[in-house]
């Protein structure tokens, strides 16, 4: 059976699959070496289990947004779930009702081919799905209505600030939003002819036929508006958001099997790029936004600048207008990766001005002399806040530990500032001599007091010796009973710094060196919510008073329990805090140092 | 009679004082300190002549012993309001009190509330509080006036190093303006140390000098002429300790443009000024709070005494950052517009 109303929707489902299967072959194409290994290598692992629940997971059910806000992930489940099951149910009744085989349009139009094949035979079994659909019907309408309620209104979904789209999602975003509609009506017109249908679809039936309406050319009409949307939908959805539906699935596929951004924009970037939702989450949690309100630079704007090739105004004042704070990040419902897609931006910027006598001075620095098993790197920033490096020498000190301070004298930078920047190849350079450096001397085991150094140690610089930030080092010492603390009994509260908490997950440690030498409250935003300090190298464009409104909402939330002293765990988050607060603050070196017991 | 209050007896406040009482005003000084004048107490010598510190207080001291002023010490002004009471109108000035000073009313209000210093422990890289041989110009000026110049364990030291615009000029400590007299405080201080060690070598490290005073360039001159001290234009970034509890600096000779590291026995900061605690307070509850927490008057050519407020004026360093001098001739200007306006 064939009807001429089907074909805009099998043009467009066709234009949708040659795209898509161009697209995603030129992206796998574009894979950089290294991912390419990995895809060969773990493609028949069995990282496809992780990877397909993760795509129920996030595809269907929307497990992160629903984290973010209950009515939101509903939203986003019913719309996606319930669509996947409907057409799910959709196949299977159109595999019952035509047991000789069938086209895809068929099971598309259902209820439309229905009544019209002879013999059909009305099992009960047909009734049964006929009301599932219904219900199918229903529960993405409860999706549909919530869309339309956060287009007005979006507070209740959890979210301030929503997402300005471009011309062609908006387009497409009302086809999308016609197409069920549209079913539902065409479906009722079928049904008000002959009968047929669920208990929703028929009792919009008897309606439409109560009501004299000519049901005739009403349906017909119907039924290829309802074609068409489809239609338009699928042809425009490669060009859109949309794109996402798909191109997550991918993206959780490769992120499993072990593929992550590098240096250059590639395959990989295509894909994170595309797999972004637009959603808009990551705009309300942003400082730049809270603070300066500036609404337009955010993770979402990001990906639309790169992905419209706006790269050489747009995304890089986009790019580097950023804390580099990593609160986005954690929020995004698709887990993509901010930092380094900024960084490629920056990269491309600052290409330009990589000139390699810039190194030259490298070779003068060669005073180094290991003694001891732990090298301690305090960092750039320590140096500049030598509270917390004389209090670590008293901490090693009063645990009996012999350490070598390597970067005492000749201070050298983890290189990580440069990376934030964009600036490559000059951190490649300074991690080899730091790499250098740390292997001669033999060293067993690094600490870092910088949180920024320490994250780059970490990811970076593949040293084979632990690299440890002294948060984690001193609640070791604690546990072991190396050192022991008391109680200076004050009230404090804890800042987390980007680069140690969402940076590199570390929450616990410093809050039980806190909780060993004071008391420690809580604060309403903290851990993988809290605030940027407002000092973070990452953004060298914004100006101080900028600077001081992001520390100043970072300090409202710490001193709102009126603690007696703020504890960070960086140098950085510490100098910036000092500079606006009345009451002490101080590193958790510093607070153990004072409050050192001789055993 | 018009009820008269200046709140902080410090230069600007007491010459203030003064003046309205040798023209029959009654004025009530309120001062938080236990005495007079808590800021040049403890100074040495006054730039440019080297004036005995002590002599130029004792003689503005003595100017509040006079019948019509009542000197109020240990008193704290907290409130300070306008009190529109029923029927004010600007003209009858006369027999209305209007300014709620604690509990009391006032007709007139003079603020004289002053400046701070700046904590020197928010540039943590300097390491005032840290380092023992790290200290605040005010701590020198202490020194000198005890004429007993010491390092950390208790040796004269051979080497001393300025270093200026501590928390002024200062983006990152938030202090964008100049605080006008740390630059010929450090020629001043550099030639008592001179004077007391001539052994002693100095350094002050500097943006640019601004000598802007009488008498200033010919100070500095004879600075480098007579007394030696080395000038080094350059921002030290960061002070460490050493093993024998001396401080490790590093600058850079921005003239050569080259970095440098020199130990030193003390190293003093010279720190800038900041309004008082009470100068930000009572601007900002009186609605005349200006840049940086200080006082701003109503036109710094022609008005600067006056405030928007109707019989509140503004005097001395709470306006901004003022030398001695400036202070004692702005009370005396705001005394003068009191009393035009009575």
């Amino acid at each position: 059976m064939f009807d001429i109303f089907v074909i805009p929707f099998c043009l467009g489902v066709l234009a949708l699959l040659v795209i898509s299967v161009i697209k995603y072959y030129n992206w796998i194409k574009g894979f950089d070496r290294r991912q390419q290994m990995l895809v060969r290598k773990n493609i028949l692992s069995w990282k496809f289990v992780p990877a397909i629940w993760e795509m129920i997971r996030e595809c269907l059910l929307h497990w992160r947004i629903t984290k973010h806000n209950v009515l939101l992930g509903y939203m986003h489940r019913s719309l996606a779930f319930g669509w996947f099951l409907l057409i799910a149910v959709g196949a299977v009744q159109a595999a019952v009702a035509f047991p000789g085989g069938h086209h895809l349009y068929m099971a598309i139009f259902f209820n439309y081919f229905e009544p019209r094949t002879p013999d059909m035979a009305h099992t009960h079994a047909m009734d049964t799905i006929a009301t599932v659909m219904d219900v199918l019907l229903l529960y993405v309408f409860s999706g549909l209505s919530l869309a339309i309620l956060k287009k007005l209104w979006s507070k209740p979904l959890g979210m301030k600030r929503t997402t300005r789209h471009n011309v062609t999602d908006r387009v497409a975003k009302f086809a999308l939003w016609c197409i069920f509609p549209l079913r539902l009506l065409a479906e009722g017109a079928t049904s008000a002819i002959y009968h047929n249908g669920g208990f929703l679809v028929a009792g919009l039936g008897s309606v439409m036929e109560s009501i004299g309406l000519d049901n005739g050319i009403l349906e017909y009409n119907l039924w290829l508006l309802y074609s068409l949307a489809l239609g338009v939908f699928f042809t425009l959805m490669p060009f859109t958001r949309y794109m996402h539906i798909f191109t997550e699935v991918f993206l959780i596929y490769f992120r499993q099997l072990g593929l992550r951004d590098s240096d250059k924009k590639n395959g990989y970037t295509l894909f994170e790029l595309s797999a972004c939702s637009r959603c808009g989450i990551c705009i309300d949690g942003c400082p730049i936004n809270r603070e300066l309100g500036v609404t337009d630079i955010q993770g979402v704007y990001l990906l639309q600048a790169i992905r419209n090739k706006d790269v050489l105004n747009k995304a890089n004042d986009i790019a580097n207008m950023c804390m580099v704070c990593g609160r986005c990040s954690t929020e995004c419902p698709v887990g993509i990766d901010l930092e380094p897609i900024r960084r490629q931006v920056r990269n491309e910027q600052v290409s330009s001005i990589d000139h390699p006598d810039g190194y030259q001075y490298l070779k003068s620095v060669h005073h180094f002399n290991a003694v001891g098993r732990v090298a301690y790197f305090g960092g750039c920033m320590s140096h500049l806040t030598p509270g917390i490096t004389e209090a670590m020498e008293k901490i090693f000190m009063a645990a009996g530990q012999s350490y070598w301070f390597m970067d005492k004298e000749g201070t050298m930078c983890c290189g990580r500032p440069l990376m934030q920047q964009g600036m490559v190849r000059q951190a490649e350079a300074l991690r080899d001599l730091n790499k250098r450096v740390i292997k001669k001397s033999n060293a067993t085991m690094l600490v870092t007091s910088c949180p920024i150094c320490y994250q780059t140690f970490v990811k970076d610089y593949k040293l084979n010796i632990p690299v440890i930030h002294h948060s984690q080092y001193i609640d070791m010492l604690i546990n072991e009973g190396r050192i022991k603390v008391k109680n200076g009994g004050q009230r404090v509260t804890y800042h987390d710094p980007c680069e140690l908490g969402r940076g590199c997950g570390v929450y616990d440690e410093p809050r039980h060196v806190v909780a060993s030498a004071a008391n420690l409250v809580a604060t309403e935003e903290e851990r993988e919510k809290s605030l940027c300090c407002g000092y973070n190298l990452g953004n060298i464009h914004i100006d101080s008073e900028q600077q001081k409104l992001i520390r100043d909402a970072a300090l409202r939330n710490l001193l709102a329990p009126n603690p007696d002293m703020i504890a960070t765990a960086c140098p950085m988050c510490k100098k910036a805090m000092t500079r606006g607060s009345d009451i002490p603050v101080s590193d958790i070196a510093e607070i153990v140092a004072c409050n050192l017991v001789d055993s | 009679m018009k009820k008269i209050a200046i709140l902080g007896a410090g230069p600007a406040g007491i010459e203030a004082a003064a003046v309205l009482a040798a023209n029959n005003c009654p004025v009530t000084l309120f001062e938080k300190g236990q005495q007079p004048l808590c800021n040049i107490t403890d100074k040495a010598f006054l730039f440019p002549n080297f004036a005995d510190a002590d002599e130029v207080a004792a003689a503005l001291r003595a100017k509040l012993d006079n019948p019509n002023i009542t000197l109020r010490c240990n008193t704290e002004v907290t409130q300070l309001m306008p009190s529109f009471i029923a029927g004010f109108q600007e003209e009858n000035l006369t027999g209305t009190p209007v300014w709620k000073v604690n509990e009391e009313l006032y007709d007139v209000v003079l603020l004289a509330t002053g400046y701070t210093p700046f904590d020197a422990h928010r540039k943590e890289e300097l390491g005032y509080g840290i380092y023992a041989g790290v200290h605040t110009s005010l701590e020198m000026e202490k020194m000198i006036r005890e004429k007993k110049i010491v390092n950390s364990v208790g040796e004269n030291p051979k080497r001393v190093v300025f270093l200026q615009c501590v928390g002024s000029r200062d983006e990152k400590s938030g202090n964008h303006y100049c605080s006008k007299l740390c630059c010929v405080t450090a020629v001043k201080q550099a030639i008592e140390v001179k004077k007391l060690l001539p052994e002693c070598e100095t350094y002050v490290f500097y943006m640019d000098l601004r000598m802007w005073g009488q008498h200033f360039e010919e100070m500095y001159r004879t600075a480098q002429q007579d007394y030696g001290v080395t000038f080094v234009r350059g921002r030290i970034s960061e002070a460490g300790g050493t093993f024998d509890d001396r401080v490790q600096i590093k600058a850079e000779d921005t003239l050569l443009g080259r970095p440098l590291k020199m130990t030193s026995d003390l190293l003093v900061l010279m720190v800038g000024m900041e309004a008082s605690k009470g100068t930000r307070q009572l601007s900002e509850m009186c609605h005349i709070c200006g840049e940086y927490g200080f006082a701003q008057s109503l036109d710094p050519h022609l008005n600067d005494c006056r405030t928007q407020g109707r019989g509140l004026f503004v005097a001395g360093s709470c306006k901004r950052p003022m030398t001695l001098t400036d202070a004692i001739n702005d009370g005396r200007a705001a005394a003068c517009e009191i009393l035009t306006s009575l």
